[in-house]
């Protein structure tokens, strides 16, 4: 699985540092780190809707708020 | 405001943009021949003896705006005919030597250079003339000028010389591409050579997203609209998204740090001018030249290799990064680079007034990536990158800031004669460091003050945090 957060401006000033500290934290915590392949992009298009993140080319918006939700729906569940 | 600090600057703006225009609409190739006669309608001329002189030399401008010459490796270029053999006579005496008791001139010259006429009036012996300028310092009427070119003042690696028409040439296995000549040439006779049609391509083809790295000294131009503005109108322009080349800063500072604790001594590679110096002046030393890539490298690589087919292009103030660009180890990651001079002409080669756009947002580095762009910054930052890393109980970094070529040249002497109290050479061809490049739009002394105000400005305040979010 590849998880891609935006680190363009606009989804930094949003909290893009934030949201990927935490999700290598998550992967790490749950032994994830030989299934999911997270990596940084430089703006998706879609500023208004950041911190800007995609599942395998899926779209999430994702803030520091539901960062944990967003990890155990899109991420946990789906690799069941 | 006024947007140039020179009516060159001007000139070569407004040659740009009407390239720029045409390549816009695709009729550069049928146009092209019109555009000396648009800048200059005449029948009077503006500049020069007559209107057919000022075309010929607009002609070739135009020609250096779409590429130069493309059998020239050097990206500054001579103007033959713009070049006005400026006299080369040295120190000279000029009509307003008084005759005066004090002869401050001749007490103050070393080489016994000076004689009097009859009526007390000064005389240089050109002979023994070293050309030193201490008499024309000294004289309460400043009577002794220095005939010396505009050009040869202000290469002070002595790259230009003066060829059989007196025309300027340029030695260019000495020329280090840093442009002081470009910015210091009253008739604009030598200048940079322009990819903004390259862009203008790049950004015309939809298939591919075009990025903009730029240089943190951006903070310190386009000083009528709003840095926000900047990056909207950069966006208006058909670039996908803009990043700071300041977060490939970060990313330099970091290893270049970690490469000067292994390696004991070291000097930095950010400044393609330096580079080019160490390697023809101190061939030497050439194994010291760190071995990190410039930040503009640095960045565009990771947008290359997170971005599959992205395409980018490094907007900066200057015009050496145009032949860094083109070396291997860069070119493949850096596809065109812009000044800033030549950004303002696309803009307005879109008829685009950047103060009436909303504010965008730039904030990808950390205060340490952005003051790279002023003398003594990198060093900063490399001493950051020690702490921040826990380098620097074992290490203590003595930095040599150079300020300027010269200042690199006095380094790097005594480098070679291994006197030099220092572990690590910070050299920056031009005096005050990127700020100053000759690609900027003006030059002063706020700029640098703009670019530590911008640098307090990012949100992330450690090097560490801002790279963080390059997986």
């Amino acid at each position: 699985m590849k998880i891609v957060v935006c680190i363009g401006s606009s989804c930094h000033l949003k909290g893009s540092r934030y949201v990927v500290e935490r999700l290598q934290q998550l992967i790490s915590e749950n032994s994830l780190d030989s299934k999911v392949d997270l990596g940084g992009t430089f703006c998706v298009g879609r500023c208004q809707d950041g911190v800007c993140v995609t599942v395998d080319e899926e779209f999430y918006s994702v803030s520091r708020e539901n960062v944990d939700e967003f990890f155990r729906t899109a991420v946990l569940e789906k690799l069941g | 405001m006024r947007k140039f600090d020179t009516k060159v600057q001007h000139l070569k703006y407004k040659i740009l943009r009407e390239v720029a225009r045409h390549a816009w609409d695709d009729s550069l190739l049928k146009c092209v021949l019109d555009i000396p006669k648009q800048i200059f309608p005449g029948p009077k001329p503006t500049m020069r003896c007559c209107v057919y002189k000022e075309r010929a030399v607009a002609a070739e401008r135009v020609k250096l705006a779409m590429g130069g010459d493309s059998q020239n490796d050097n990206v500054i270029e001579v103007i033959d005919i713009a070049c006005d053999e400026c006299p080369v006579g040295g120190y000279e005496v000029t009509n307003a030597c008084r005759g005066c008791l004090a002869h401050r001139c001749e007490d103050v010259c070393k080489k016994g250079a000076i004689t009097f006429d009859s009526n007390h009036v000064a005389h240089i012996d050109k002979s023994k003339c070293v050309e030193c300028g201490a008499c024309a310092k000294v004289c309460p009427y400043t009577a002794i000028v220095s005939r010396k070119r505009p050009c040869q003042s202000a290469c002070k690696i002595n790259a230009i010389s003066i060829d059989e028409n007196l025309s300027a040439k340029i030695d260019n296995d000495k020329c280090i591409g840093c442009g002081a000549c470009v910015y210091q040439c009253p008739f604009g006779a030598i200048t940079d050579k322009s990819y903004i049609t390259h862009v203008i391509d790049l950004l015309k083809n939809k298939e591919s997203r075009v990025y903009a790295v730029v240089a943190p000294s951006i903070s310190s131009q386009f000083t009528y609209a709003k840095l926000g503005q900047v990056i909207t109108g950069l966006k208006e322009l058909g670039f996908h998204t803009v990043v700071e080349a300041a977060l490939g800063a970060d990313m330099v500072a970091l290893s270049e740090s970690r490469e000067l604790v292994e390696k004991g001594f070291l000097t930095s590679s950010c400044c393609p001018a330096f580079v080019k110096y160490v390697k023809s002046a101190f061939p030497k030393l050439e194994e010291h030249i760190s071995h990190n890539p410039s930040p503009m490298v640095a960045i565009s690589k990771y947008i290359k290799e997170t971005s599959p087919g992205a395409k980018t292009v490094f907007i900066g103030p200057c015009t050496a990064k145009k032949s860094e660009a083109r070396l291997e180890g860069a070119r493949e990651y850096v596809d065109e680079v812009l000044t800033f001079e030549e950004l303002q002409a696309l803009f307005d080669s879109r008829d685009m007034d950047i103060t009436t756009l909303p504010e965008g947002v730039l904030d990808n580095a950390s205060y340490f990536g952005r003051i790279f762009a002023r003398s003594g910054g990198l060093s900063d930052a490399v001493s950051q990158a020690m702490k921040e890393q826990g380098l620097d109980t074992s290490f203590v970094l003595k930095p040599e800031v150079c300020d300027g070529i010269e200042a690199c040249r006095l380094a790097l002497l005594k480098k070679n004669k291994n006197v030099l109290n220092a572990n690590f050479i910070e050299g920056m061809a031009c005096s005050g460091g990127c700020i100053n490049g000759a690609g900027c739009l003006t030059h002063g002394e706020k700029n640098k003050s703009e670019v530590d105000k911008y640098g307090r400005e990012a949100l992330e305040k450690t090097i560490g945090d801002a790279v963080s979010v390059l997986m």
